[in-house]
């Protein structure tokens, strides 16, 4: 019989922690494809941050190191200058890498630093409980925006993937959204570009995943989904915002 | 071992490191320890390694817990402000124990204070500026051969122990210049082995770098563990310079820069037939307990002198337990106390008087 579907092998046989309906366990899921397809499983070392997916060092089977809140991209940096050869990402939240690894994620970008970084946007703090993010919208109700996100109080949501790709050290850059089939597809090739734009020493790449946390947004998984296409995406248009220069060429 | 050249301290501890077989920095400019990184950026490409002048202190603690997690030899500097920002990173490496060199050249605190010489990151250094039950040994030389000595000796200890050592000097060990002799430099080869490094999980199952426990009896028992390896570094490690000539009853505790101090007013006493003594650590953490045992019963008191208010002292205290009578003398904010104030308070203790009074 043929096998037509499987677990990744660069994913160990563990149940994982996240909440139904999370999509933290496609974004595991294509960044261990993209592994795998590219051969890299022993030669890759992730980086795992703090949120929701701080235990990812349990679910990826391969070397991992646990990094201070928003300092993944500083740690990835130090094991990348020592082991140029092997391949290095990070898999950050929005709280993590948009709030207080902001210095940390422009400046790895800035250097052109060859990792690659996985950046899940829920437009909350997950782990916490719920509390109001960087990224979350105007209006967005979280147990720290009690009335609806007021702009004029703290601001508007930050668009990472854009201003990152105003950087020259940053190679690849997308947007993808894992709302649906036919848009995980689409993460999948990002993923893999993602990856090749680091063995290729291309520069930093970074892609930025739409995702939905039901629990924290206290929807169903099929409506949180639902709102992640129409209003997430309204506010994070989807694309590439910068491509390898060969590749732009027509 | 090689000629005796003269060099600035700061330049001296940046070729220790890499004659310890450390070849990667990451660090960010602050005054006084900047000879550091500048003469790292010269030397570590000759000798292919790497230099990275990182966007805060923050982000160069967490390079260094990267590079260190990959099985590097690792160092960063600074001083007071940005070793109070490295403390995050110093607990997680201390937690995820990882080996590395971390030198503060002391300024005067707090705040953004001045940059002038200062001891007032003792118990910064001592007694772990970041959170949680961990330890790290301290380094504190007294002249730029020790300061080379120390440093290369730092990376073993580091690498002994799975643990950061601090090595803490002020902005005169720094600056100033001193005839050294530079051992030869660690075959690279030589080094310790780290079958625990993050480097691909090639033929071996994966290795995590990691200080999360979240079920609470495994992380005491992490904790427990790191205890344990830190009463062996304290069984092992202590290290002290004893001058203990017949017939001294008052005993000087200083070190690094002020030792320096007190041991030309130890000279002029002599000249006037004052005997003193001086116990001088140079490991600051494990804090050298033996030579007050050594010394207790005949001393008639100790006279600590540091540029602090007044933080080794309370060491010094613990040591004595109540024996003796322990005082103090220090000067504050970068103001490196003068032979004339020392040899003044010398003769309060001397009369019996609180020279802190």
């Amino acid at each position: 019989m043929r096998e037509v579907f499987t677990r990744p092998k660069s994913m160990r046989k563990v149940v994982m922690h996240y909440c139904p309906g999370c999509t933290h366990g496609i974004a595991h899921r294509l960044v261990a494809e993209a592994i795998d397809e590219l051969g890299i499983q022993h030669r890759t070392i992730g980086v795992a941050s703090v949120g929701c997916s701080v235990l990812a060092y349990e679910y990826f089977d391969c070397d991992f190191q646990q990094a201070a809140h928003g300092r993944a991209p500083a740690v990835a940096t130090g094991i990348k200058r020592v082991l140029p050869d092997r391949v290095v990402f990070t898999y950050q939240g929005d709280g993590d890498l948009a709030s207080i690894g902001t210095a940390e994620i422009v400046h790895a970008a800035m250097r052109g630093e060859r990792i690659t970084v996985i950046f899940i946007n829920n437009a909350v703090y997950g782990m916490t409980g719920g509390q109001m993010a960087p990224t979350t919208l105007v209006g967005q109700v979280t147990t720290t925006s009690p009335g609806g996100r007021d702009p004029r109080h703290c601001g508007h949501p930050i668009r990472i993937a854009e201003m990152l790709a105003t950087l020259e050290g940053a190679a690849y850059v997308a947007r993808v959204s894992l709302h649906d089939p036919a848009h995980v597809a689409r993460a999948r090739r990002a993923v893999l570009k993602a990856f090749r734009t680091q063995l290729e020493d291309r520069g930093f790449a970074l892609v930025e995943m739409l995702s939905s946390c039901p629990t924290n947004w206290g929807m169903s998984p099929r409506e949180a989904l639902r709102w992640v296409k129409e209003k997430l995406i309204p506010q994070y248009p989807l694309g590439e915002f910068r491509v390898p220069e060969e590749e732009a060429r027509p | 071992m090689g000629e005796r050249i003269l060099m600035k301290g700061n330049e001296a501890i940046g070729e220790a490191a890499i004659r310890a077989g450390c070849r990667y920095f990451f660090g960010y400019p602050i005054t006084p320890q900047n000879e550091i990184p500048e003469y790292l950026s010269r030397r570590l490409p000759e000798v292919g390694g790497v230099f990275l002048q990182a966007e805060s202190e923050v982000a160069a603690i967490n390079m260094v817990y990267g590079a260190a997690g990959a099985g590097a030899r690792v160092m960063t500097s600074s001083s007071s402000p940005g070793i109070s920002l490295k403390q995050e990173g110093l607990s997680y490496l201390a937690g995820a124990e990882l080996p590395c060199v971390v030198v503060n050249i002391i300024r005067g605190g707090p705040g953004l204070g001045g940059i002038q010489p200062a001891q007032s990151d003792y118990f910064q250094a001592t007694r772990g500026g970041g959170h949680g039950d961990y330890r790290t040994p301290v380094f504190g030389p007294a002249s730029i051969q020790e300061m080379v000595e120390l440093v290369m000796e730092a990376f073993e200890v580091a690498d002994r122990y799975r643990n950061p050592v601090m090595v803490v000097g002020d902005g005169i060990l720094g600056q100033m210049m001193e005839p050294v002799v530079l051992p030869d430099p660690k075959p690279l080869d030589s080094l310790p082995a780290k079958p625990w490094a993050t480097t691909g999980n090639q033929g071996r199952p994966p290795n995590v770098i990691n200080s999360l426990f979240l079920d609470a009896n495994l992380c005491s028992r992490h904790n427990e563990h790191l205890q344990e390896k830190y009463r062996e570094i304290c069984r092992r490690e202590v290290r002290y310079e004893l001058v203990d000539p017949e017939g001294a009853e008052i005993y000087f505790v200083a070190y690094g820069t002020t030792s320096r101090v007190v041991r030309s007013v130890m000279n002029r006493a002599r000249e006037e037939g004052i005997i003193t003594g001086l116990i001088r650590p140079i490991t600051l953490w494990p804090f050298p307990q033996e030579p007050f045992e050594r010394v207790v019963e005949r001393a008639k008191a100790f006279l600590c002198v540091e540029m602090s208010a007044g933080q080794m002292v309370e060491d010094v205290r613990l040591a004595v337990n109540g024996r003796r009578p322990v005082h103090f003398y220090g000067r504050t904010g970068g103001v490196v106390p003068s032979p004339a104030e020392i040899a003044d308070a010398l003769r309060k203790v001397l009369e019996g008087r609180d020279p802190g009074a």
